[in-house]
């Protein structure tokens, strides 16, 4: 199962899914309401890389992590 | 160099060090930028979440380009709670010369603001209250949507 996990204000557990690209982890996301008003505005890593596809392939230990807009300083 | 601290940043000290660190490997310009929150819109201060993975790797990435340039990037930020009128952010370049330096250290920070996985909450009555408004989307951001 590969980890997804919610970062900075998302204020989500992390969970497990069983997926095998980003297409089939939007189409779970869908039906969540808690992330309606995140998908729009965040980014995605895999294993810490950011990614620009969906159809990038996901392995049963991959790391996806969803980042919100940034501000530091 | 990337320093990561629970709360405020000890400017001095660590300003201090650097100077000390460096004074003698010939760089021509130490040229640091210090961040101090302001009391502004009712807050207490700010706050910190930091993606550490993320923001290490975007650091290297600057720092190769710095050292191609014969400089070095020195940077400390702050976790948790920063109140106001203490600092969160430092970052400083060196450089043989201060042309150099200068720009490097303007591109520096406008990617640091566009790019570090580093998220900023208002404190406001002893809550964090995310800085939506204020903040950017990362790149790429959308594809889940």
């Amino acid at each position: 199962m590969a980890s997804v996990e919610f970062l900075g204000p998302i204020g989500k557990e992390p969970i497990e899914v069983d997926i095998q690209n980003l297409n089939e982890l939007k189409a779970i996301f869908s039906d969540d309401k808690s992330l309606k008003e995140w998908l729009d505005i965040c980014a995605i890593a895999v294993n810490d890389s950011l990614v620009d596809s969906l159809d990038i392939k996901i392995k049963p230990d991959d790391k996806i992590s969803l980042l919100p807009p940034v501000c530091g300083g | 160099m990337l320093e990561l601290y629970e709360g405020s940043l000890h400017v001095e000290e660590i300003i201090s060090r650097w100077y000390g660190d460096v004074k003698d490997k010939n760089f021509g310009a130490f040229i640091p930028f210090i961040g101090i929150v302001r009391d502004e819109q009712g807050i207490d201060g700010l706050s910190f979440d930091i993606y550490e993975p993320i923001l290490k790797s975007w650091f290297d990435g600057w720092q190769a380009k710095a050292n191609q340039e014969n400089a070095m990037l020195l940077m400390a930020h702050s976790k948790g709670d920063v109140p106001n009128h203490t600092s969160s952010y430092i970052s400083a370049v060196l450089s043989p010369q201060r042309r150099v330096g200068l720009k490097l250290i303007n591109d520096f920070v406008e990617d640091f603001k566009a790019s570090a996985p580093i998220w900023k909450y208002d404190l406001i009555d002893g809550k964090r209250v995310y800085a939506k408004n204020r903040s950017m989307p990362l790149s790429g951001a959308g594809l889940l949507a």
